[in-house]
């Protein structure tokens, strides 16, 4: 990673590994961007679907809420990539920071 | 472009630095606007200490006190020692791992202009009204209820500077991640880039909760909201909670960079390598990380119960463990050196016992029983001023000192900056040592008098005596300063003759693009390394080539101008007839946002400097 130049020699280094791998990469892309809409779709009828309480629909739905950061991060922004140590490293940093914040809250302040 | 020095006409170069985007301008920017913040937080001290020199003193009155208090701590934290450790950030960080300027030098630039309008908003509440009264922590049922504008000033101008804080600490973290020379891996960094890297991450991580307390600060205070009004159902306690989940990362953020400086400084003048390199690296991490996990220990007395408590008190006195192995390698690097006592030198080794005293102080205040009995009284003066100052500002004076020839390219008087060190030193001992006793004698904090009789009055005098001696301190280093520029003896690469790092292989100054070539690193002190071999400079990592250099811009400084408005708009909206505050508030923001936007639709790719140039360059480094 060390001072990597933004216009690496040659251009047509590996051409045919990179198509292979893009060709992959889309049909990943694909299949994560199908299952978030059907979530999305799921959400909706859970909302929608009058039978079920809101004590069941809520954490329901921020769990899938939750699924779907996670495709996000994963897929459409390249974070099972190589290369992407360091964000996820601090983003893991953030949420550990976040949660010991909100747990501290609910605790001693807020019971 | 030329890189021949021309002489510059004033007007020419006040441009220049309005519009630079080089570190190490910018650095310089720091450490004139946070050495400026110094002297007024000073004079702001000096004041308090008269007012304290005799029991029912009326040298000021307690209302005013309260403003000269409260503006002293936040100066002295936020205005004063954040920028100055940033100074040194933004001086020598790139250069020592090897980079030609940080990742987003328009960020660096945004960042100073946003901590230096937050910083000039904060103080003209001298002038318009009234400064902040409710303490630097503000703590929010005394500053919502606080008359006039005072705490308005404090929520927005430390909004607008905070804001600054963050974009500089990204930036860094984006440099030593991405820009490393061929060869610097992490366990090659200097242990100034370490710290400046974990406080970096700190920052990222501290600074969010301030920005959210002070937001609903403001929209309690100025918007009509309740977040705060127990008696609205807020609550008050969350205030608190904000400020120190990031007050206390915060005294990491300021103390790191100094163990930082001094771990340098320990191993030039001691001519060896720092002792237990890996584990200063390991120490550092650790101490960033619990940094986290201990705030509530400033809040002990407010009921959080004892099982609340006792984590936190244990998780503070395990702090502890970490910085003893910091302390224990320094004293083992120094151990069987060559030891030179320099200005620098003599600061580091202050340092140590200055410091263990503070943390000792910390480990009895962190026990939480204990803690009922001191908190709020003088002893936790004591405790703090000993850390902030026998280890912060001891490490700015260092610093300063062995960083003015790679800043300005020459040498402080060596003779004038140990007078200055002997001045503060005693000076220092003398006004914080006595008031750990006027606390465990019952002295509460913050009370602008005492009555006579109480036995508060010989302690009293003695502190103040002390505190005109680190005065007569800063005042001999400004005389030093002046005498140095004028004199403007220019130094070579490596002033101490025992750099270690590569920021001690380029001219003092450094062109203004650093390295001609990017060095190559072959290990830990990398420079020292290479004069052990018998060379004279790096060995380069790449041919000569055109340079990528960005291009100065002025845009940064409009960007937060805008926001300065902007903070006059939503202060005085609110007022009894005003009807020119939602326009100046919409004006300003308006004004941001207009800045922002010429700068993403701009093309602007900065300038080459070709190759042909630098061939030319004879005076400068890089000859392999
Ligand atoms: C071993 C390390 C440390 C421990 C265990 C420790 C512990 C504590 C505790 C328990 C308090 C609260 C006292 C009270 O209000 O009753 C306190 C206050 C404080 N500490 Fe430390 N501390 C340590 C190091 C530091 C360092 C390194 C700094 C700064 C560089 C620092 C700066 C402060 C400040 C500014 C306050 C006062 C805040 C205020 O109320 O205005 N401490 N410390
Ligand atoms: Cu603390």
């Amino acid at each position: 990673m060390t001072n990597e130049q933004l216009n690496s020699g040659n251009p047509r280094v590996d051409i045919e590994y990179r198509r292979k791998k893009n060709a992959e990469e889309m049909r990943h892309q694909v299949i994560s961007f199908a299952l978030m809409i059907f979530l999305t779709l799921i959400a909706f009828v859970a909302v929608a679907y009058e039978e079920f309480s809101g004590w069941f629909v809520v954490p329901f739905i921020l769990l899938l809420a939750g699924v779907q950061v996670i495709f996000q991060l994963f897929y459409f922004m390249h974070m099972s990539h190589k290369g992407h140590e360091a964000p996820k490293l601090f983003m893991y940093a953030g949420m550990v920071v976040a949660f010991v914040t909100i747990l501290c809250y609910t605790t001693i302040i807020w019971w | 472009m030329s890189t021949i020095a021309q002489k510059k006409g004033f007007g020419a170069t006040l441009w220049d630095y309005l519009t630079t985007v080089d570190h190490k301008k910018i650095a310089h920017l720091y450490l004139i606007a946070g050495g400026f913040f110094f002297l007024v937080g000073g004079l702001e001290a000096l004041f308090i200490r008269i007012q304290l020199l005799k029991p029912n003193n009326d040298f000021v009155s307690a209302g005013f006190f309260n403003e000269i208090l409260t503006m002293h701590g936040t100066t002295m934290i936020f205005l004063a020692a954040m920028p100055l450790v940033f100074a040194f950030m933004n001086a020598i960080m790139p250069l020592q791992i090897g980079a030609r300027d940080v990742a987003f030098p328009f960020l660096n630039a945004l960042g100073f202009w946003l901590f230096l309008f937050g910083g000039i908003f904060l103080n003209l509440s001298w002038f318009m009204g009234g400064a902040p009264d409710a303490g630097w922590t503000s703590y929010a049922s005394l500053s919502i209820t606080s008359e006039g504008h005072g705490i308005d000033f404090y929520a927005l101008g430390l909004q607008i500077a905070g804001l600054g804080t963050l974009i500089g600490g990204i930036n860094f973290l984006v440099t030593i991640i991405n820009m490393r020379a061929p060869g610097m891996t992490y366990m090659r960094m200097p242990m100034f880039t370490w710290t400046t890297f974990i406080v970096s991450a700190l920052i990222l991580f501290a600074f969010p909760p301030l920005t959210v307390g002070l937001f609903l600060m403001t929209f309690d205070r100025m918007f009509g909201a309740n977040f705060f009004d127990a008696a609205m159902g807020g609550n008050t306690i969350i205030w608190e909670h904000f400020f120190w989940i990031f007050g206390h990362p915060e005294v990491y953020i300021l103390i790191l960079p100094a163990f930082g400086i001094f771990s340098e400084i320990f191993a030039i003048f001691s001519r060896k390598r720092l002792f237990g390199y890996s584990s200063m690296v390991f120490a550092t991490v650790l101490i960033g990380f619990l940094g986290f996990m201990v705030w509530a220990h400033h809040m002990f007395t407010t009921g959080l119960g004892p099982i609340a408590n006792s984590i936190f008190a244990v998780a503070t006195m395990a702090i502890a463990v970490p910085t003893g192995i910091k302390i224990f390698n320094w004293l083992f690097t120094m151990w069987g050196g060559s030891i030179r006592f320099t200005t620098p030198m003599l600061w580091a080794i202050a340092f140590i016992p200055s410091f263990i005293m503070g943390g000792v102080t910390g480990v009895m205040l962190g026990s939480a029983s204990q803690d009922y009995q001191y908190h709020d009284t003088y002893f936790v003066v004591a405790h703090f001023h000993y850390v902030i100052v026998g280890g912060v500002v001891f490490a700015l004076f260092a610093g300063a000192h062995l960083y003015w020839p790679k800043m300005f390219g020459t040498m402080l008087n060596e003779f004038l900056g140990k007078i200055t060190f002997v001045l503060f030193f005693v000076g220092f001992h003398m006004t914080f040592f006595i008031q750990h006793f006027l606390g465990l004698w019952g002295m509460p904090r913050r009370v602008f008098t005492y009555l006579p009789g109480q036995g508060f009055e010989t302690s009293n005098v003695i502190s103040s005596i002390g505190a005109f001696l680190m005065a007569a301190g800063v005042i001999v280093l400004l005389v030093n300063v002046v005498i140095t520029s004028v004199k403007n003896e220019k130094v070579g690469n490596d002033p101490w003759e025992d750099g270690r790092t590569l920021e001690w292989a380029l001219p003092s100054p450094p062109p203004y693009y650093n390295f001609k070539q990017l060095p190559l690193v072959r290990g830990l002190d990398a420079y020292w390394l290479e004069k052990m071999d018998g060379k004279k400079g790096m060995t380069p990592a790449e041919p000569i080539g055109d340079i990528h250099m960005p291009n100065n811009s002025f845009i940064p400084f409009t960007i937060s101008l805008g926001l300065f408005i902007a903070a006059f708009g939503a202060m005085f909206h609110g007022d009894e007839g005003n009807t020119w505050g939602v326009p100046v508030l919409i004006f300003g923001l308006l004004f941001t946002l207009g800045s922002m936007f010429v700068r993403s639709i701009k093309d602007d790719h900065g300038y080459h400097i070709p190759k042909k140039e630098l061939l030319d360059d004879k005076d400068l480094g890089g000859k392999a």
